[in-house]
């Protein structure tokens, strides 16, 4: 099966609020893929369309190629994580592997496995309603791992994990995908991205706002402006506006150059026999990039973020 | 591992999948939720543990039964009356005349309870007649308890009739016999065979019925009889039941031109038969001049009505399902509703995405389960209170074999339908405390009011809701001969006891399709 998830032209409308409004992305194997936006953007119910659990007005999802429905052992096909908080209390969290294993027609054997992958083994014959947040996002990870499946698909996975415990789901989502799965990881937070997100799909309002991988993202957000401290001003900028670029001065000697990559900065100087004791590119965080990016797409900002406040 | 295409993990082991896989799940999902499991001992115990608090016993106030005798079909009988008779030897027939029949019922203000087993006090009753008082001529086995008989009578207000062996019952003529207007009344015996007739002029005759008495000996007790029920008078209905007073009555019946063919020997002779502790009789007896016979007897020659002052009703074992049934209920609504409560009900429907499927495998699961316990419940509650009741020194009415095997199949399959349809409910429904809160008015509601109440609303509530399920739990069949108010008699229910099974079953099939229905329409 080809590990993808293929959305196209989504549509749904939840009494007078449009929920999705044309969410269409392609999530591809061997990478993870962020999905950001603020609350409310469509992220999580677009997860539970992709997953035949909400029903769509218009558009499609497909898995592979199939629809969600369709399969016939879906969690060998899609790992999911939507509500690592939906656990019957009383039940262990060891039980609620094995009855889900048994959904499969997998044995007790596989789910020994994957409570070893996600780090439960010492705790996993407690009762779910014991587990605190973190631990819960493990025994999400862990259930979602059960069917060995090319695609993941993970709603807020960082939430109510301690730094540790971040750190591990960072290096877990970027090995999962190494092993050339489709992994795809909701936040509203792009730091948590930071550093295990190889492309992202960032979504407001309903719909893709930007389809990238993370370095061009952050490459268009800074827009290829170079930072260039030199004392022979005037003549750098007769230069480098002769090779089609703007430069603005930012200060005594300090100059912004835009339109100009800084290698080639570099070379017009070099060529010119102009001295400059820096060229830099100008970087923004993958933060700033995507704040810029959802600007107009922020709906609730002045609201008190009720994820975050959990 | 390179990208792009990943084999699953278990392709090619052939794992189990589909609907079998389900079960599997939702089973494991039961059993391990200790809570449910304890709730299901917790509803085998009070289904037996029910049954064994506030049992009647011999000689209290509800006049149990210490004893009574049997039918030739194994049923507890009442066979008392007064009895002019000879031995018939061989083939042989009796023809009578009937001019009148009177009686004499005890007055109200007199009718306190009669002391079990005493004699009327004649002075304190007046002239009149029970419908189903009744005088004629009978063929008997014997004169033991319990023998095999059949009989033409003249009634109170039921016209003619042939009956045998205690529960059959056949319509002759209507109406009321009276000197202008007699009844002339035949029986032949004819090998095990008996034949009764009937005939306004005693010239034009009409066959009622025949019955074929098994076994019957050689010689045989044949003549006049005369017998009265118990007069009740229902004083008071109010919840938890209603008191009664009541007395025994007499009947009196006048008869001429007896006749009879065949060897009978060693001229009439009058018996009171099978006085008990149930059945206090008046005083009987009879006068003849020449062919014309006066017999007056009290009592009554029929099935018992258990509850009604005779013997115990064997589903009184079973009284504790009532309370089983709250319990099992809660538990299949909550395997459901808990679900929803905690957002788990989009994990299964992620697993499981055939979501009809999922609905009916938690149907399936949560109806085994039950099914499983309510046998065993029933199973161990029957033979168990049973015994308790019989410690007692009650009576119970015996059932066949069969009775009881449908008594405790039917008790756990009333538990496990009504446990389905607690599933659906809760799968429409969605929310734990609405579901039980409602899953309980469809069903015990009905059945408490329906217990409670008299009369037409509680007949037509325990055959059109799910209550009516619980006729499976009849024990004894009701006899229209018997003059008994059935819809106000405890333990017997409007529907026959598969068809208020079925009435349930259609209840759980219906509820099950808007079920699945709105599970498959709705957002998780």
């Amino acid at each position: 099966m080809e590990a993808t998830i293929e959305v196209a032209g989504l549509r749904k409308r939840f009494g007078a609020a449009l929920a999705l409004d044309g969410m269409s992305f392609t999530v591809r194997p061997g990478q993870v893929t962020g999905f950001v936006g603020p609350n409310g953007a469509g992220k999580s119910t677009t997860m539970r369309v992709i997953l035949g659990l909400d029903h769509a007005d218009e558009g499609s999802a497909l898995i592979g190629g199939r629809r969600y429905v369709s399969l016939r052992r879906p969690l060998s096909h899609v790992g999911s994580l939507l509500d690592a908080a939906a656990l019957q209390p009383s039940r262990s969290a060891r039980n609620h592997l094995l009855w889900l294993a048994h959904s499969q027609g997998l044995t007790a054997r596989r789910v020994d496995e994957v409570t070893e992958q996600a780090g439960l083994a010492g705790v996993i014959r407690r009762k779910a309603g014991g587990y605190s947040l973190g631990m819960r996002q493990r025994l999400g990870i862990a259930a979602a791992l059960l069917g060995d499946p090319p695609v993941l698909m993970m709603d807020e996975p960082f939430n109510g994990m301690d730094p540790e415990g971040i750190v591990w789901m960072r290096g877990f989502l970027r090995s999962l995908a190494a092993q050339g799965r489709a992994v795809l990881v909701s936040s509203h937070l792009m730091s948590e991205l930071e550093g295990s997100a190889d492309h992202l799909i960032v979504v407001g309002r309903g719909h893709v706002i930007a389809d990238t991988s993370v370095r061009d993202l952050i490459a268009s957000a800074s827009g290829d402006r170079v930072a260039l401290r030199t004392t022979a001003g005037p003549k750098a900028a007769a230069v480098l506006e002769y090779a089609g670029a703007i430069v603005a001065a930012a200060g005594p000697d300090v100059f912004t150059v835009s339109g100009l990559a800084a290698e080639q900065v570099v070379r017009l100087l070099g060529e010119a026999g102009l001295p400059f004791s820096e060229v830099s590119a100008h970087r923004v965080s993958l933060e700033e990039a995507y704040l810029e990016l959802t600007r107009d797409a922020v709906e609730f900002r002045a609201v008190a973020d009720p994820e975050v406040a959990r | 591992m390179t990208a792009g295409t990943i084999t699953p993990h278990q392709s090619g082991q052939g794992g189990r999948g589909g609907f079998a896989a389900l079960l599997h799940a939702e089973w494991t999902k039961f059993r391990t939720v200790r809570g449910w499991v304890i709730a299901m001992v917790i509803a085998a115990l009070v289904t037996v543990g029910f049954g064994l608090i506030g049992q009647e016993s011999c000689g209290t106030a509800n006049n149990a039964a210490c004893t009574l005798p049997l039918g030739p079909g194994g049923e507890a009988v009442a066979d008392s009356f007064y009895f002019v008779r000879q031995p018939l030897a061989g083939n042989g027939s009796i023809t009578v005349r009937m001019t009148s029949l009177t009686g004499l019922i005890p007055d109200r203000a007199a009718g306190s309870r009669v002391p079990a087993g005493s004699r009327a006090n004649t002075a304190d009753m007046h002239r009149g007649l029970e419908p189903w008082s009744d005088a004629g001529i009978i063929i008997e086995q014997s004169t033991s308890q319990g023998a095999g008989y059949a009989a033409m009578m003249v009634t109170g207000t039921h016209g003619v009739r042939m009956q045998y062996d205690y529960t059959g019952d056949v319509a002759g003529l209507p109406g009321v016999v009276s000197a202008a207007s007699p009844r002339w009344l035949r029986l032949t015996r004819s090998g095990d065979t008996i034949t009764g007739y009937d005939s306004a002029d005693g010239t034009a005759w009409t066959r009622v019925g025949s019955a074929t008495l098994p076994g019957l000996p050689s010689t045989v007790q044949a003549g006049l009889f005369a017998a009265s029920p118990q007069f009740t008078q229902v004083t008071s209905a109010s919840l938890g039941g209603s008191t009664a007073v009541g007395g025994p009555t007499l009947a009196t019946g006048t008869f001429d031109h007896v006749g009879v063919a065949g060897r009978w020997t060693g001229g009439w002779r009058g018996t009171d038969i099978g006085q008990n502790a149930m059945y206090p009789q008046a005083p009987g007896g009879f006068r003849q001049a020449g062919d014309r016979f006066t017999v007056t007897g009290s009592g009554e020659i029929a099935p018992d009505v258990p509850g009604s002052g005779g013997g115990v009703d064997i589903s009184q074992a079973l009284v504790g399902t009532f309370a089983g049934l709250i319990v099992v209920v809660v538990v299949g609504t909550m395997f459901i509703t808990a679900e929803y409560r905690r957002g788990l009900i989009r994990t299964t429907l992620t697993a499981s995405p055939r979501r009809g499927q999922v609905v009916a495998a938690k149907a399936v699961v949560t109806g085994l389960v039950t099914f499983a316990v309510g046998l065993v419940a029933a199973a161990v509650a029957l033979p168990v209170v049973e015994r308790h009741i019989r410690a007692g020194g009650s009576f119970i009415d015996p059932v066949s074999m069969l009775t009881q095997v449908r008594l405790v199949a039917g008790t756990a399959a009333l538990l496990a339908v009504a446990a389905v349809l607690a599933v659906a409910i809760g799968a429409v429904l969605r929310r734990s405390a609405v579901a039980v809160t409602v899953v309980i008015v469809v069903i015990m509601a009905p059945y408490i009011l329906g217990s409670v109440l008299s009369g037409g609303v509680s007949q037509w509530l325990l055959r059109l809701t799910p209550a009516a399920g619980f006729a499976i739990q009849q024990a004894y069949p009701k006899y229209p001969q018997l003059g008994i108010d059935y819809a106000s008699a405890s333990g017997y229910y409007p529907l026959a006891p598969w068809a208020g099974f079925a009435v349930l079953c259609a209840w759980a099939a219906a509820a099950l399709v808007l079920a699945i229905f709105l599970v498959r329409r709705r957002d998780a």
